[in-house]
């Protein structure tokens, strides 16, 4: 039997969709019986979310005020000590796992698999190398303990409806306190959430200004899509970093990604290989985002998005 | 004074279109451009301007790798590293490996700070950090965007996913750099004659102790299906049609 032990992710009101797709990961490994955890200042809230997923067997809660912010130096060691009943401990590939989960690795002394993409087996998982261009099978030994993270994009979120029981541990693990957090910039919750949303409009390094790239916010809403944008436009500063589309930003699968004014390198496109329908809006015809994509339209942007923003909005 | 750790990974170019052997037993890497990890580039142009802030005296450039790593390290050392040292080893390296022997590098040389790659662009496994910083006991800041040191402790900005992170950590700490924390100045041909010149030390990984034996077993390489062929529209009329035909809008 696999023990799979799922670390939640949450801002402390809302569990975070990515562990919800790290449990359909879970549930594919053979055998899988699944608790997750939930360690925060106050658990209750996320913890009846985590419950409420489909196939999850338990839920267990860890609450202190430590918990409040996710630092992995903070949360490792606690989960370590979780960790001892379980084979498997898995996290989201989110910068929250990414960040925590080689240190639990580390702390167990196992190699940990990142992004992981699919099950192939209770403890051989593929996972993508050199910005996607490898796929890797990996294989873990089956008498140590695996941990992984898990690539949101390649699994779809848990369903609802179950109804797991929540318990509340105790660790006695001790916290260090050479990690302090100090603030953390609130994103702007009115629009969808770029890593979830079912469509989503990206700009490029085209666009030439954050006023320009007003035109990707505007087309996105009459759309009701997510804004992402090439690192070209972030490091520009026409869109902020954690809209970042790719190998070093986020990886996504939306049902629709509209690529506007984006060339197509190999690190953007390994950030939207498994959307479900590509559309690339760029002058030059050669651009290789059009190698990838499933529309494709040849023309300059600044005409063409405010047309396509005026014919949808009607 | 400070000594700064830069961790410098080989890897194959990031121009490079990678292609998968065959024989699904790996990447093909013969004859194929190699240069510096571009995260280490970033990671060591911040080293370089701690010192230069005359926050840090040495920054000491390590990489875990077979021979040819030293062409690496010469370019870590044109761009100022006053040091190098080469961890040798023919093995694929897990990172797992490369944080051991960083931290046996850290403790020969009784290091106060280390700055890697936020990812390593070949793996693309982004353990390293902190994995270097759960063996070494201290902490760790990821993907950093900004780093303020003050005497003991350093303030940090990390981009995550909500946007950007404060945190404040104490020294010694493991840092891993991301896009923004700077842009790696430009080596200029005087530097180059110069690092020839520059002390780059070669140790062999065994004699660290240190196995180079992977964990993980690597079963089959093989690459991404590709997408099927997509259709080119005129103009927006076509484009809203086709999309609505899918029922995308
Ligand atoms: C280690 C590393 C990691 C990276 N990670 C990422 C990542 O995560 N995400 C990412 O996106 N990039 C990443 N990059 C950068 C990547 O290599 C490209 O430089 C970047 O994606 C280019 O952004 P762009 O397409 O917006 O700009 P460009 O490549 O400059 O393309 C602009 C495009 O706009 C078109 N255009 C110009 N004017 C118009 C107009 N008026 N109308 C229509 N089209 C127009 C042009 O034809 C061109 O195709 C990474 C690079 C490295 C080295
Ligand atoms: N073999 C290595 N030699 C030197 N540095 C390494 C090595 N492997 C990893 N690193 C450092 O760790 C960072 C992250 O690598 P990874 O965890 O493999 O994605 C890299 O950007 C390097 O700075």
């Amino acid at each position: 039997m696999s023990k799979i032990l799922v670390i939640a992710e949450h801002d402390g009101q809302k569990l975070n969709q990515a562990t919800a797709r790290c449990v359909s990961c879970a549930r594919q490994v053979p055998g899988a019986e699944i608790t997750i955890a939930v360690l925060a200042a106050d658990p209750a809230a996320v913890a009846s979310q985590a419950a409420a997923l489909a196939g999850v067997a338990k839920v267990i809660t860890v609450a202190a005020p430590h918990n409040a912010h996710p630092l992995a130096a903070v949360l490792a060691p606690q989960i370590v000590e979780l960790a001892r009943d379980y084979t498997h401990v898995f996290g989201a590939s989110t910068a929250f796992g990414k960040d925590l989960m080689p240190r639990v690795a580390a702390l167990l002394g196992v190699p940990q698999i990142s992004d992981a993409m699919s099950v192939e087996g209770a403890y051989k998982f593929k996972r993508p190398t050199y910005a996607g261009n490898a796929l890797v099978t990996l294989e873990a030994p089956a008498d140590r303990k695996l941990v992984a993270t898990v690539r949101t994009a390649s699994f779809e979120a848990a369903g609802g409806g179950g109804s797991a029981a929540i318990s509340a541990v105790t660790v006695s693990a001790a916290v260090p306190s050479h990690t302090r957090f100090v603030s953390v910039s609130a994103a702007s919750s009115d629009r969808p959430d770029l890593a979830s949303a079912p469509k989503v409009v990206s700009g490029g390094r085209a666009l030439a200004s954050k006023e320009n790239f007003e035109l990707i916010f505007k087309l996105a809403e009459v759309m009701g899509a997510a804004v992402g944008a090439s690192r070209a436009a972030v490091d520009a500063g026409y869109a902020p970093n954690e809209l970042q589309v790719g190998q070093t930003g986020k990886i996504i699968a939306p049902e629709l990604y509209v690529a506007i004014g984006i060339s197509g390198a190999i690190q953007h496109l390994t950030g939207i290989k498994d959307a479900k329908t590509i559309v690339a809006i760029n002058k030059d015809g050669e651009a290789p985002i059009f190698e990838v994509a499933d529309l494709g339209l040849v023309g300059d942007l600044f005409q063409i998005v405010p047309e396509l923003q005026k014919s949808l909005a009607k | 004074m400070r000594k700064i750790l830069v961790g410098v990974k080989r890897v194959v170019d990031y121009n490079v279109r990678v292609r998968v052997k065959p024989d699904g037993s790996g990447v093909i890497t013969d004859g194929v451009k190699m240069s510096v990890n571009p995260f280490d580039e970033i990671a060591l142009e911040e080293a370089l301007r701690i010192r230069e802030r005359g926050e840090a005296s040495e920054v000491v450039a390590v990489s875990i790798g077979p021979d040819d790593a030293q062409q690496q390290l010469r370019t870590a050392l044109a761009m100022g590293a006053d040091r190098a040292i080469l961890v040798k080893t023919d093995q694929v390296i897990e990172p797992l490996t490369a944080a051991q022997a960083l931290l046996a590098i850290v403790r020969k040389e009784n290091a106060d700070l280390v700055i890697v790659g936020k990812q390593a662009i070949d793996d693309d496994a982004a353990q390293t950090a902190p994995m270097l910083a759960a063996l070494w006991d201290r902490p760790q800041a990821t993907f950093c965007s900004k780093v303020e040191i003050k005497g003991g402790t350093a303030t940090i900005v990390r981009e995550v996913d909500a946007g950007l992170e404060t945190i404040e950590i104490d020294l010694p700490a493991v840092i891993s750099a991301d896009l923004r924390l700077n842009e790696p100045r430009y080596v200029k041909l005087p530097d180059i004659m110069k690092a020839k010149k520059k002390p780059l030390d070669v140790i062999e990984l065994s004699s660290l102790g240190i196995s180079a034996e992977p964990g993980l077993k690597p079963v089959l390489t093989e690459p991404p299906k590709p997408r099927s062929k997509g259709i080119m529209v005129k103009d927006v009329a076509e484009l809203v049609d086709a999309l609505k035909k899918k029922g995308l809008v």
